[in-house]
């Protein structure tokens, strides 16, 4: 221990200097006299790493004692964790705070809005004064606007002062004198100035100094209600002097590394909600207040977490339930449900959430949201919590309907930041709850409830809620808010306006995609002003959000752009910089959509700015170029000799370094354009000029060249590479393959095997030299290095047939045969997968090892327990089954079927799979018998998908062999008295039905009495289960004749059309289906017209559900059926067309 | 869970309705289910060229002139 703290010591003595020799470069330094010296020693040495430690210790204090006690962070760094993934920060990393990047994390600065009016609710009555209506929170919107204005123009101001100051002293004394007047009439309101600068010094950028508010705006018509900004607003030191005597007492300076909170939802302590009264209370006694041991809930309730303690900390009163008030009492059962499902296990959380729904609309819309909101704008939520919760939203909704609307906004406030999230499941979401919101709240009420946030001084705020209107808008269909966008977007009164209706447009076009087509001119029409707007924000918006449309409309659409043409071509000649990149980018789009001669001309136009901005260092810009350069090049009227002599040599120098490869996206997109480029231009253009940097020195380089040379080989095939080029194309692939050290993706591998297999018989002169590579690396003491080698072989195994080279093979083949012993799972796995490739190519008669010689080497290998070795092991057993059965001798193949039973546990579907196939082949091999002996066997087992997948191979195995052999043995298991047993016969019927289809013809006779027994059987699941193998069955026989059963078996599926469990009547409703697609419309309506108008409802329901399904099935066969209805006195019933007779 | 389930099958039956016209539900009277027969039944002789042909031989109109006939009873 104490040689670690030296060391430790050691280290950060030496770092001390280390920093103090390079204080002058990497330190700040400015001048002490000027600024004023501040102690230096109070800062930290050093900053954790990591954010989530950074976080724990700004927020909870408490909570870190709380959790299991760990070593001393400076001897946790040490130990070496490679293999443990920051076990100390597990639970911590669930946390969602913990994976977001600044500007997802502003969504704590929003608070939940105060209560809105409900103008649909209210009627008539004018609204309660205590609830904000329209028009005041426009009001109140404005007057930030205003208030963010001036402390704009102010600081701009006082930066313009600075500098004239500064330029001031050379001047001479009459302008100084001059100056001074001026210095003192700045001064004068300068001190209101400086005092707002003190003030801004001392407190946060958003308290607004004391400026010449006009009175008429504060004059609000609602006195309770404040700000929260106002309230808190730390007093002044004029106030605190006027307060305070003037001696008797000292002003302490708060510590160096004191930082106040600024955003409300970070302080632990109760925040006074907007709900609550502004003015102070006694506090109660808080059961909730930290103490070291954690409290625990009554009633069984699950643990609450310390920072739970803020929202649920009423619970830990042990209060009795008949002293609250019906109110109190709705809360703390709100309050329990929900601490339930954010907190509980599975069980108590499925009963929690039902209980929430059902009693939705008596809890009501108030107190459910009013516990739920707060809730998701805790900061230390973690990703299941939060999905769990918006969960609960989404079923409340779905019951309280117009009830939220004056929630909207705040439910707004919460989910809003999901559209942004970077998880794609919480993006869903949240589309998901706006579009739901939408519709049971009603488009008015959302228009009022995002209106105000259009133009709001946030731009996080207008971002979101950009992506917002985007999603209402797909679901209450864009017609209805088009008058609305159309006003936003050419608003006078504000850019961010302007910019916001835009960017609304924008993400209209990329979440509906190609359901834009109907309204494409209507919203090219309301955004294309934006192109010559004065903002240059909103001209780089307007063309994003062309791009998006034409991105979204293609290839159609062309006309609708027509307008935007014009402004675009003089716009990418006018431009530069970031709003060039957005033009660019709308031109990219909407070249597609344009003729064959219009593109062209277009093309040429464009692409002297596109080779000018080649040199761009922007990154944007780069993407961007590329992807114009694919679409423009793609495009028909291109010539190839064009682009040969003007794009080319300009494309390779710029864009073909070293730089690109490094970033993923560049590097996807300049591997794009270039096989886009090669498809106009051919092979052996591009080829030629890339092949020499296969022997780059750097990685990522040659991985882009090889990623390239395999998808343009793929594409065009290789005819155009002549001699001289295939030398140097192979010696390259040959090299970067040796040289590579991580594969991932396999590129390297692909690009081998693509250009091999395009060459064909053209690479025999290198065979010898490739399996010579090949040979040598297998022996090599990486295991990735064997891997890759023995990966390759299942690549070129196809050309070296080709190349008649089955000598070369079978020693390959020898050679792998010895290295089966591998101990490597993952190497081991590409060895069986190089030896199935030889195999499939040399046949089973002239493989070497001989098949007698390897199949038995391989049923060992099947009890490995790695996936990868399984998977390759079971594809390879199956192969020789399947070709080269007669070569083993069948008792090896029962031992194989006993080691396969157990591969039907495989987590992975695709070994599953496999062994289900081989079970078929040994059955076709030898015999059903002992294979269907062994399955039936397995039927009996307790696990469930043992039993599945057994159920899935004795249907193959009748398949392969007639079902005939198969059908007697598993009907006789139905005799055995155990439910289960019966359940899984009843289920391997069904599938078995299912998978030979037609072949059911000859014993669907035989099955009948069977499946009669199981439709009356007492147990729910057997008349489920049998009645899916019915519906099978009638789907398989359809048109065949077998009518008579078929009608037979309706009679014993109809009675069970009362039930109630959800899988039995689905599993009825499917048989009905299938009886329908096999007996005809007809005789099932027969069946329906007994009940269609019965005098019970609850029958009535039954039918008519079964009618509307035949109906939606089979409408226009109904009509021949129909029963002739009795004419009416003044209605006419009778179709008399159908009585005509010629 | 069940009962959720149960909750969106039946909003996806009234969605049902709203999409397919001519389903029909418990609280249907026999005028609304004729009149639904009726309006299939002329979709259909419209829909089927030979059916409609037997029933313009049959009326002695033109082809055309039973298709538009037709038509009207539809709409009504």
């Amino acid at each position: 221990m104490s040689s670690n703290d030296d060391e430790i010591r050691k280290t950060q003595e030496e770092r001390k200097k280390m920093e103090q020799e390079l204080a002058s470069l990497t330190a700040l330094t400015f001048d002490t006299d000027l600024y004023g010296a501040s102690d230096r020693s109070s800062y930290l040495t050093s900053i954790p790493a990591s954010e989530d430690a950074e976080n724990l210790e700004a927020d909870n204090e408490f909570s870190r004692r709380l959790p299991s006690y760990t070593g001393p962070r400076s001897i946790m760094k040490e130990i070496p964790s490679a293999e443990i993934e920051g076990d100390s920060g597990l639970p911590q990393s669930r946390r969602i705070i913990d994976r977001e990047d600044d500007y997802r994390r502003r969504r704590l600065n929003q608070i939940l809005s105060p209560d809105r009016n409900d103008p649909f609710a209210a009627g008539e009555k004018t609204p309660d004064p205590s609830v904000r209506t329209y028009a005041e929170i426009m009001r109140d919107e404005a007057l930030k606007r205003e208030r963010e204005e001036t402390l704009r123009a102010i600081s701009k101001k006082k930066k313009e002062e600075e500098e004239n100051a500064k330029a001031a002293p050379e001047k001479s004394q009459s302008q100084s004198q001059q100056l001074n007047q001026n210095q003192k009439r700045r001064n004068r309101w300068d001190q209101s100035q400086d005092e707002g600068g003190a003030k801004k010094a001392k407190t946060s950028d958003w308290d607004a100094p004391e400026l010449t508010t006009p009175g008429r705006w504060d004059a609000t018509p609602t006195p309770g209600r404040r700000d929260i900004e106002e309230r808190n607003r730390p007093l002044t030191d004029e106030e605190l002097d006027a307060m305070f005597p003037q001696e008797g007492y000292k002003v302490l300076d708060p510590p160096a590394s004191y930082v106040p909170i600024r955003t409300p939802a970070r302080k632990l302590l109760a925040t006074p909600t907007p709900l609550g009264t502004p003015l102070y209370q006694i506090p109660e006694e808080n059961r909730g207040q930290q103490y070291d041991v954690p409290k625990e809930a009554p009633g069984g309730l699950p643990f609450m977490k310390p920072e739970d303690y803020q929202y649920f900390g009423a619970l830990l009163n042990e209060e009795n339930e008949e002293e609250l008030s019906p109110d109190e009492q709705k809360e703390r059962k709100i309050m329990k449900l929900l601490l339930k499902v954010k907190n509980g296990t599975p069980p108590q959380r499925k009963t929690a959430l039902r209980q929430l729904t059902d009693k939705a609309r008596e809890f009501g819309a108030g107190p459910l949201f009013n516990r739920i909101l707060p809730l998701l704008m805790q900061p230390t939520l973690e990703d299941q919590e939060r999905h769990l919760l918006v969960k609960v939203i989404d079923r409340v909704l779905y019951k309280l309907d117009e009830l939220v609307r004056p929630y909207v906004h705040k439910i707004l406030v919460v989910i809003e930041p999901l559209l942004i999230d970077e998880d794609y499941y919480a993006r869903v979401e949240g589309r998901e709850i706006i579009s739901n919101l939408s519709k049971a709240a009603g488009l008015a009420t959302m228009i009022a409830a995002m209106r105000p946030d259009i133009d709001n001084i946030d731009e996080y705020v207008r971002n979101t809620t950009a992506r917002a209107f985007s999603v209402v808008a797909s679901a209450l269909g864009i017609p209805a808010l088009l008058p609305f966008l159309k006003a936003v977007c050419q608003s006078k009164k504000s850019w961010q306006a302007r910019h916001t209706g835009i960017k609304i447009v924008q993400q209209i076009a990329i979440l509906i995609g190609c359901a834009v087509l109907p309204h494409l001119r209507s919203l090219v029409e309301i955004i294309e002003h934006g192109l010559n707007d004065e903002n240059q924000k909103v001209r780089t918006i307007t063309a994003l959000s062309l791009a998006a449309l034409a991105e979204a409309a293609a290839p159609y659409g062309i006309e609708s752009f027509d307008s935007v043409l014009k402004p675009l071509w003089k716009g990418i000649r006018q431009h530069r910089g970031k709003v060039l990149a957005a033009f660019l980018k709308a031109i990219g789009f909407i070249i597609p959509l344009m003729e064959a001669l219009y593109a062209s001309y277009y093309t040429k136009e464009v692409m002297l700015i596109l080779i000018r901005e080649f040199q761009s260092p922007d990154e944007e810009m780069k993407k961007i170029v590329l992807k114009v350069v694919k679409q423009c090049v793609s495009t028909e009227g291109v010539e190839a000799e064009y682009i040969r002599t003007d794009i080319l040599p300009e494309f390779f120098r710029n864009f073909w370094v070293r730089r690109m490869a490094l970033d993923r996206r560049n590097y996807k997109q300049l591997v794009e354009t270039t096989v886009e480029i090669a498809n106009k231009v051919g092979v052996a253009d591009i080829v030629g000029r890339i092949v020499e940097d296969l022997k780059d020195e750097s990685e990522p380089y040659r991985r882009m060249v090889m990623e390239t040379i395999e998808k343009v080989v793929t594409n065009l095939g290789s005819s155009d590479i002549d001699a001289r080029l295939e030398e140097l194309l192979i010696d390259g692939i040959l090299y970067a393959f040796q040289e590579q050290t991580s594969d991932d993706a396999n590129v390297m591998l692909n690009g081998f095997g693509a250009v091999v297999n395009s060459l064909g018989q053209r690479v025999k002169p290198y065979l010898p030299q490739i399996c010579g590579t090949i040979k040598w690396r297998l022996n090599n003491k990486s295991a990735k290095v064997r891997q890759q080698a023995a990966d390759l072989i299942s690549r070129i195994a196809v050309v070296m047939k080709q190349c008649h080279e089955e000598q070369l093979m079978g020693h390959l083949g020898v050679v792998l045969y010895e290295y089966l012993g591998e101990e490597y799972p993952e190497v081991l796995g590409s060895i069986l997968g190089a030896l199935k490739s030889i195999v499939n190519v040399i046949g089973m008669t002239k493989m070497t090892p001989p098949i007698k010689d390897l199949l038995p080497r391989l049923t060992p290998i099947l009890k490995n327990r790695h996936e990868k070795v399984q998977e390759n092991c079971i594809d390879l057993v199956g192969r020789i089954a399947d070709r080269g059965a007669e070569f083993v001798p069948a008792r090896e193949w029962m031992r194989i079927c006993f080691e396969l039973l157990e591969m039907l546990k495989a987590h992975k579907k695709g070994i599953r799979r496999a062994t289900v196939n081989t079970f078929g082949y040994i059955a076709k091999a030898i015999g059903p018998q002992d294979v269907l002996a062994t399955l039936l066997n397995n039927l009996k087992v307790q696990e469930r998908q043992n039993r599945v997948c057994t159920t899935v191979a004795i249907a193959i195995v009748a398949e392969t062999c007639s079902p005939f052999t198969v059908l007697p043995a598993l009907m006789n298991e139905y005799r055995v008295p155990e439910l289960n047993v019966q359940n899984g016969v009843l289920k391997s019927l069904s599938f078995l039905f299912e998978y030979i289809g037609e072949m059911g013809k000859d014993y669907i006779y035989a099955v009948t009495p069977l499946l009669e027994d199981a439709l009356m059987d007492r147990d729910l699941v057997h008349r489920q289960t049998a009645a899916s193998a019915v519906k099978h069955m009638a789907l398989g026989v359809a048109g065949l004749g077998c009518e008579d059963a078929l009608v037979h078996l309706l009679n014993y599926v109809w009675p069970n059309i009362f039930e109630t469990s959800p899988h039995v009547i689905n599993a009825v409703m499917e048989a009905i289906e299938g009886m329908r697609v096999a007996l005809g419309s007809a005789v099932v309506l027969n069946y329906c017209l007994q009940g269609l108008f019965h005098p019970a409802r609850k029958v009535r329901e039954v039918y008519w559900k079964i009618y509307n399904s035949l109906y939606i099935g089979a409408q226009d066969a109904l009509v021949a059926a129909y029963p002739s209805l009795e004419d009416e006195h003044n209605n006419v019933y009778s179709r008399s067309e159908l009585m005509m007779f010629i | 869970m069940q009962a959720s389930d149960r909750f969106n099958i039946n909003s996806q039956l009234e969605h049902l309705q709203a999409k397919y016209v001519g389903t029909g539900h418990a609280d249907m009277n026999r005028f609304e289910w004729a009149v639904n027969i009726q309006r299939d039944s002329y979709a259909s002789y419209i829909g089927h060229y030979p059916l409609l042909s037997y029933f313009a031989i049959a009326e002695n109109e033109s082809i055309g002139r039973q298709r538009y006939t037709f038509m009207q009873c539809v709409d009504i």
